[in-house]
C-alpha cells in the first residue's frame, strides 16, 4: 500500500465547508491502466483540489481482502471516501470532465 | 490410450442433487463452468446453493458462493428451511461467501477498465477455503451495474477461462431471455454445459421442469424432467430413460383375501406387479386396498398408502368395522399413510412426492387410493404419463403397486383405467349388481398376466369379520346375488331337506316291513317246528303201537299153541276179502 499525501493546509482551514478529500485508488499491480489512472487522478486533484486531498493507492494483488470492503469489481476504481457520500469512478479516469462530475468537484473549483 | 474412444473424456462432479446425477450420468463437468438459466423463481439459486452445500457436506469439496443479488444473510435465512446451515459451513471454513454489490448510481465510468477486482475477490475466496466449487449468482447483475458491455463481454470470456484454469467446477446462473437462453447471452461463453430450468403455470397449477440444453462431451437425457423443490431441496425425476429391463419376480403374494388368492391361481398376485382395481363408488375399493396392505404388514413388509380421498384415521376406523386392525401396523411402523389432496399440487409434484416417500420409506407394497382423483390435477394424458412413470419406477424397484380407480356410473371402465390398462398386470373389476331391488358387489378378474385365473364373477361381501367372496348362484339357468341368491339357496336347501326326509321315511318303512316280515317268518317257522314235532311224535307212537301189536300177536300165537299162527291169519283175511268181491 502506498500512500500519496499532498497537503497545503493554508486555505483549507479558513473555510469550514472545505475539508480533506479522501480518495482511494484501487489497482491490481502496475498495469498501464492503473498507471494512467493514477496520473490522471493526480493531475485533476492538483488542478482542482490542490492542498486538500489525500490519495491512497491500494494494490489488490498485495491486499486482495480489501476488495470486499469497498465492493470493488472493476480495476481501476477510484473511491471518494470523504466527503460523504461515497462515490465510485471506474476506469482510467481519462475523461477529466466525467471524473469531476463523478467526484462532484465542479462546484468547488468555481 | 488405445481405447480412447470409450474413455470418459470429462471427469464429472457429482452434484448430490437427487436425480440430476442420473440424467447427467455422473454430474456436472468437473473443472468447467456450467450455466443454469431460467426465469425468476425457477430455482436457479437453490440449484446452485444445493450443489455447493452438497459438495461441502457430502463430497468434501469446499465452495465459494458469490452472490450478486441476494445478501448472504437472506441466503442463509432462505436455506435454513432446507436444512442447510450456511453460517455454520462458513464458520467451519467449508464455504466462503462474497456479496458483490454494484450500485449503478454510485458509479461513474470513465475510460478503460477491467474486472480484475472481481477476479481478485473470487481468487481470494477460493484460496481462503481451498474451494473446488464456485457459484456465481447471478453474474448478469454486472450488466445492469456497468454500462460498457464490450468490456463486460471480454471480461466474462476471460472469467470463464480463468475459472477453467483454476480447475473449479463452477455454476453460473442467468436469467432467461426472450430470444436467447439468457438475457445477455451467457450461453455464448459457457460452452460446456447448459441447464435450463422452467417454471410454468398451467391452469393454476405450477410445474417445474429441467432440461439439459447441452452437455459437451457427454451423453445426457434430453427431455424435460419435472423437478420438485421441497424441504429437502431439489429432486429431479428421470423417467423416460427407463426401459423395460426391470427385474421380474416369480414370488407370489397374498391379496389378503383367501378366496381371491384362490381365484388368482391359488397364490395371489405376483410380487412387484401392478394391480389396478376399478369400480364405481362404494364397491369396496378401499377395503380391498386395506386388505392388501394388511396382508403385506402381516408378512412383515412395509406398505406405503397414499390416501387421496380419505384421511388415514378415517380409513383406519372404517377398516376396523370390517375386522381389520390397521392401527397396529401404523404403530409398528410397517404401514405408513400419506394423505394429500390432489388439488394441492400439480401432477409432477404428486409424482415426485410419491417417489420421494418411496425412496425414504422403501416399501414393498405401494398403494394409491384412488388414482382417478389425480385427474383433478391434470389432463388425462398427463395423468397417464405420470402414472406410466410411477409404475415404471416402482417396477424397477420391485415394489408391488396397488392402484384403485373410481369409475363413472354409466361406463364400465373409467377414463384413467382404460388409459393405463396396458401398464397393469392384474386388473380387478368391482361392480354393482342390481337385482330384485337391491345392490350387491361383484368382483371379477379382468386380466391377470402370467397366471391362470378364475373367470367367475364372485360376490364381494364386507362383513364385520372381514372381506369374503362368495360364489354367485348360477344354478337353474340364472345368476343371482345377495338376498335373491340367499333366498334361492335357502329354497334349495328346504327342498333338499324335504326330499332327504322322504328318503329317510321310506327307509324307515322298509326297515319296519322287513322286521314284520322277519317276525312272520319266525312265527311260521315256529308253527312248522311244532307240526314237525307232532309228526315225529305220531310216528313214534305208531311205531310203538306196531311194536305192541306184534307183541300181542306173538302172545296170541303162544296162546293158540299153533305153529302157523300169523301167516294163516293173513291168508285167511285175504281170502275173506276176495270172497266178498
Amino acid at each position: 500500500m502506498k500512500t500519496v499525501t499532498k497537503e497545503k493546509g493554508t486555505k483549507a482551514k479558513t473555510d469550514a465547508k472545505e475539508e480533506i478529500w479522501n480518495l482511494r485508488l484501487y489497482v491490481a499491480g502496475q498495469t498501464p491502466k492503473s498507471i494512467t489512472a493514477f496520473a490522471n487522478l493526480k493531475k485533476i486533484c492538483e488542478e482542482h483540489l490542490a492542498g486538500k486531498y489525500r490519495i491512497e493507492v491500494i494494490d489488490l494483488l498485495k491486499n486482495p481482502q480489501l476488495a470486499k470492503g469497498d465492493q470493488i469489481v472493476a480495476i481501476p476504481t477510484l473511491v471518494r471516501k470523504l466527503p460523504a457520500p461515497i462515490k465510485k469512478i471506474i476506469g482510467d479516469l481519462a475523461n477529466t470532465e466525467r471524473v469531476m462530475v463523478g467526484l462532484d468537484i465542479r462546484s468547488i473549483s468555481e | 490410450m488405445g481405447k480412447a474412444k470409450h474413455v470418459v473424456v470429462f471427469e464429472k462432479c457429482p452434484t448430490g442433487i437427487k436425480g440430476l446425477d442420473e440424467i447427467t450420468k455422473g454430474g456436472l463437468p468437473r473443472g468447467r463452468p456450467t450455466l443454469i438459466c431460467g426465469s425468476a423463481g425457477s430455482g436457479k439459486t437453490l440449484f446452485a446453493m444445493e450443489f455447493l452445500m452438497r459438495g461441502a457436506m457430502d463430497y468434501g469439496e469446499p465452495g465459494v458462493f458469490m452472490t450478486f443479488e441476494e445478501t448472504p444473510e437472506d441466503l442463509a435465512k432462505n436455506f435454513t428451511s432446507l436444512g442447510f446451515d450456511l453460517h455454520g459451513m462458513i464458520a467451519r471454513g467449508r464455504i466462503a461467501m462474497d456479496h458483490v454489490k454494484i450500485e449503478r448510481n454510485e458509479i461513474e465510468e470513465t475510460g478503460e477498465y477491467d474486472l480484475e477486482g472481481l477476479f481478485i475477490r473470487l481468487g481470494n475466496a477460493i484460496d481462503s477455503v481451498g474451494a473446488k466449487r464456485v457459484v456465481l449468482d447471478t453474474i448478469e447483475a454486472l450488466f445492469s451495474g456497468l454500462s460498457n458491455t464490450a468490456i463486460l463481454r471480454a471480461e466474462l470470456r476471460r472469467l470463464f477461462h480463468w475459472l477453467k484454469d483454476r480447475g473449479v467446477t463452477a455454476i453460473v446462473t442467468g436469467e432467461s431471455g426472450d430470444k436467447m437462453l439468457t438475457r445477455y447471452g451467457l450461453e455464448e461463453y459457457v460452452a460446456d454445459c447448459v441447464i435450463f430450468l422452467d417454471f410454468r403455470i398451467e391452469e393454476q397449477i405450477s410445474t417445474r421442469r429441467l432440461r439439459i440444453v447441452k452437455y459437451r462431451g457427454s451423453s445426457h437425457g434430453s427431455d424435460e424432467y419435472p423437478f420438485l423443490i421441497d424441504e429437502t431441496g431439489l429432486s429431479i425425476l428421470p423417467i423416460t430413460s427407463l426401459g423395460f429391463d426391470y427385474p421380474v419376480s416369480k414370488e407370489r403374494i397374498s391379496t389378503g383375501i383367501p378366496k381371491l388368492d384362490t381365484m388368482l391361481d391359488g397364490k395371489g398376485f405376483y410380487q412387484g406387479s401392478t394391480i389396478l382395481v376399478s369400480g364405481t363408488a362404494g364397491t369396496g375399493k378401499t377395503s380391498l386396498s386395506a386388505a392388501f396392505a394388511d396382508a403385506a404388514c402381516r408378512r412383515g413388509e412395509r406398505c406405503l398408502y397414499f390416501a387421496l380421498e380419505e384421511s388415514p384415521s378415517q380409513i383406519i376406523r372404517n377398516m376396523g368395522s370390517i375386522g381389520m386392525d390397521l392401527a397396529r401396523w401404523v404403530k409398528k411402523g410397517l404401514l405408513k399413510f400419506h394423505e394429500t389432496r390432489p388439488m394441492v399440487y400439480g401432477l409432477e409434484m404428486h409424482l415426485l412426492t410419491k417417489l420421494k416417500r418411496v425412496a425414504e420409506f422403501k416399501p414393498q407394497v405401494f398403494i394409491v387410493d384412488p388414482i382417478s382423483n389425480l385427474i383433478n390435477a391434470g389432463t388425462v394424458s398427463e395423468v397417464k404419463s405420470i402414472l406410466t412413470r410411477l409404475i415404471d419406477y416402482l417396477k424397477m424397484k420391485n415394489i408391488s403397486t396397488f392402484l384403485t380407480d373410481l369409475t363413472q356410473y354409466e361406463g364400465i371402465q373409467g377414463r384413467t383405467s382404460s388409459e393405463i390398462s396396458s401398464l397393469v398386470d392384474t386388473w380387478l373389476l368391482l361392480r354393482d349388481i342390481e337385482l330384485n331391488g337391491e345392490r350387491n358387489r361383484g368382483l371379477y378378474i379382468l386380466k391377470s398376466r402370467g397366471m391362470a385365473h378364475s373367470n367367475q364373477v364372485q360376490e364381494f361381501l364386507l362383513t364385520n369379520q372381514g372381506i369374503d367372496l362368495v360364489d354367485i348362484y348360477t344354478g337353474s339357468g340364472e345368476v343371482l346375488t345377495g338376498s335373491a341368491r340367499a333366498a334361492q339357496e335357502a329354497g334349495e336347501k328346504a327342498t333338499e331337506l324335504t326330499s332327504r326326509r322322504e328318503v329317510e321315511r321310506r327307509l324307515r318303512d322298509q326297515k319296519r316291513k322287513r322286521n314284520a316280515l322277519e317276525t312272520k317268518i319266525a312265527a311260521l317257522r315256529a308253527e312248522f317246528d311244532v307240526e314237525t314235532e307232532e309228526v315225529h311224535l305220531m310216528a313214534e307212537e305208531e311205531q310203538k303201537r306196531q311194536a305192541v301189536l306184534a307183541e300181542d300177536r306173538l302172545e296170541m300165537g303162544h296162546l293158540r299153541k299153533g305153529k302157523s299162527s300169523v301167516p294163516t291169519a293173513k291168508q285167511s283175511k285175504k281170502k275173506r276179502e276176495r270172497s266178498v268181491r
